[in-house]
């Protein structure tokens, strides 16, 4: 019984643990001197999980755009953005966080750097991706704590 | 570090500096002895300084295959479609030969000509469209279905007659500049979740790898163009439709009103480049 009572307890922890992670929804987010300062969730970001959404093809996929020493394990880097060598050091978490939310923020309404996640997105978005970022919160997360590593 | 490692090292070296290099090649397209022009002065008003053919984008063994008709895949489709021309198809017992007879003298300038402006419809017809057109009124025949039957080889077939001629269109006729001002609000328009319009990927960052592809300025002087990916002929349209699904956007139908005034403005924007159709892409 009391084993029981053990049990049921430590799930009900994990089961909060997992409906009250705080989020914040993209139109929520606030960005001051350009940068994020307060992250999109209370469970911090995991470098090694956002090197692989950096490259997953379905996911980030910022290697279409940008070249990255770090995976040059990968083929094929494109050049349409500047390199990310450095980038950690280029700027700080609270902008690098803002550039992956939505890079129009930093640099100008003319980038072709998609936000990912923001809700201000082009005309006639696929059906079934209307209302949807392109990264969850804890993407976005996972993908600065990776940025900063880049120095 | 044993040698193997350090071999291996110094490849993928090598290979990040070949990424980088990104100008289009240097060099002259010859097609069977004819020479095409590949390069050429924009027009008046175009945003970029000269035109070049997508041709000189690709990779070596991509561009020898267009150099050599025996070479080049989509002369199949050019062959098949030659076949289609001198069919006879419908209740009126004709084949476009019929009408037309020899295709090398009434389809001379065809390719190099259309979309034009089409009096009867009020509104610009390419050559798909007047193939159909000629099917229905005049053969009593269906009109082909969008890249079925034998829509692609047979304006492959047409198009192809005006092999080296520079791609023309007469925006003076009926209402051709307004559907081009529609076209070229729809270049610049952003789509989709990523958010980026024609003009992001080939006014901004022609010259520039995107991932594996080498970004050219999308030009359509070579279509039907012969994919090697699909190994067929691929219709402009269908282009237009994979280039605006990439951005995550619904796309319009073929031959509706926003695709044709698309085709209406990117044929401007390819003024002076040589028809290649069927050029050959990766
Ligand atoms: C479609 C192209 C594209 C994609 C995809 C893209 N970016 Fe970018 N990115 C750019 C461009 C272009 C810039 C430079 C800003 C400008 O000129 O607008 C940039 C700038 C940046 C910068 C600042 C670079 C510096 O060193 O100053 C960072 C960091 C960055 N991007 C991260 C990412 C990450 C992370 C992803 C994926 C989640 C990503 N980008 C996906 C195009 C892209
Ligand atoms: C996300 C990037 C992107 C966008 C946005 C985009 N394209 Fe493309 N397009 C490509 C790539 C990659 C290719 C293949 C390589 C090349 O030829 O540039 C291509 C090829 C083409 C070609 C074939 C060129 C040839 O020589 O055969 C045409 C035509 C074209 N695009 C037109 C358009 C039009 C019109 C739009 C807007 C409706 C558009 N593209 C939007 C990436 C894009």
């Amino acid at each position: 019984m009391i084993r029981k009572l053990v049990l049921s307890a430590v799930s009900g922890i994990v089961l909060i643990g997992v409906v009250a992670a705080d989020v914040t929804a993209p139109g929520d987010v606030k960005v001051e001197n350009l940068g994020i300062s307060v992250a999109l969730t209370d469970q911090p970001g995991d470098p090694a999980e956002g090197r692989k959404v950096f490259a997953n093809r379905k996911q980030g996929n910022c290697l279409a755009c940008h070249a990255n020493s770090d995976l040059k394990d990968q083929l094929f880097h494109g050049e349409v953005g500047p390199g990310l060598d450095g980038a950690g050091s280029r700027w700080s978490e609270a902008q690098l966080r803002t550039i992956v939310v939505n890079a129009k923020a930093v640099f100008s309404d003319a980038t072709v750097m998609p936000g990912f996640y923001s809700l201000e997105v082009g005309e006639n978005v696929r059906k079934d991706l209307v209302g949807k970022t392109i990264l969850t919160a804890q993407q976005v997360e996972d993908i600065v704590a990776y940025l900063t590593t880049l120095k | 570090m044993n040698y193997s490692y350090k071999l291996a090292a110094l490849l993928s070296g090598v290979l990040t500096t070949a990424v980088l290099v990104a100008a289009p090649v240097e060099e002259t397209l010859t097609v069977d002895e004819v020479d095409m022009i590949s390069r050429a002065a924009s027009a008046e008003g175009h945003p970029l300084p000269e035109v070049i053919s997508g041709w000189h984008y690709r990779t070596d063994s991509t561009r020898a295959l267009q150099t050599d008709s025996f070479e080049n895949g989509g002369m199949l489709g050019v062959e098949l479609g030659e076949e289609i021309w001198n069919t006879v198809e419908g209740t009126e017992g004709k084949s476009c030969a019929s009408c037309h007879d020899d295709a090398a003298v009434s389809m001379a300038s065809v390719g190099a000509l259309f979309p034009k402006w089409h009096e009867e419809s009020g509104k610009p017809i390419n050559v798909e469209l007047q193939i159909n057109d000629c099917r229905v009124n005049n053969m009593g025949a269906e009109a082909y279905k969008f890249d079925k039957g034998g829509q692609k080889p047979l304006t492959a077939f047409v198009k192809h007659q005006s092999h080296g001629q520079p791609v023309t269109v007469d925006l003076t006729e009926g209402d051709m500049q307004q559907w081009w001002e529609q076209g070229k609000e729809l270049y610049y328009r952003r789509t989709g979740q990523l958010n980026l319009s024609c003009a992001s990927c080939h006014e901004k960052n022609n010259g520039k790898y995107i991932r594996a592809d080498h970004l050219s300025q999308g030009n359509v002087n070579g279509f039907p163009t012969y994919r090697l990916k699909q190994g067929n002929l691929i219709s402009l349209h269908n282009r237009f439709r994979g280039c605006i699904r990439d951005t995550r956007a619904e796309y319009p139908a073929a031959f509706s009103d926003d695709l044709m005034a698309l085709e209406v403005y990117t044929t401007w924007r390819s003024q002076g480049l040589s028809v290649e159709t069927p050029a050959v892409r990766q």
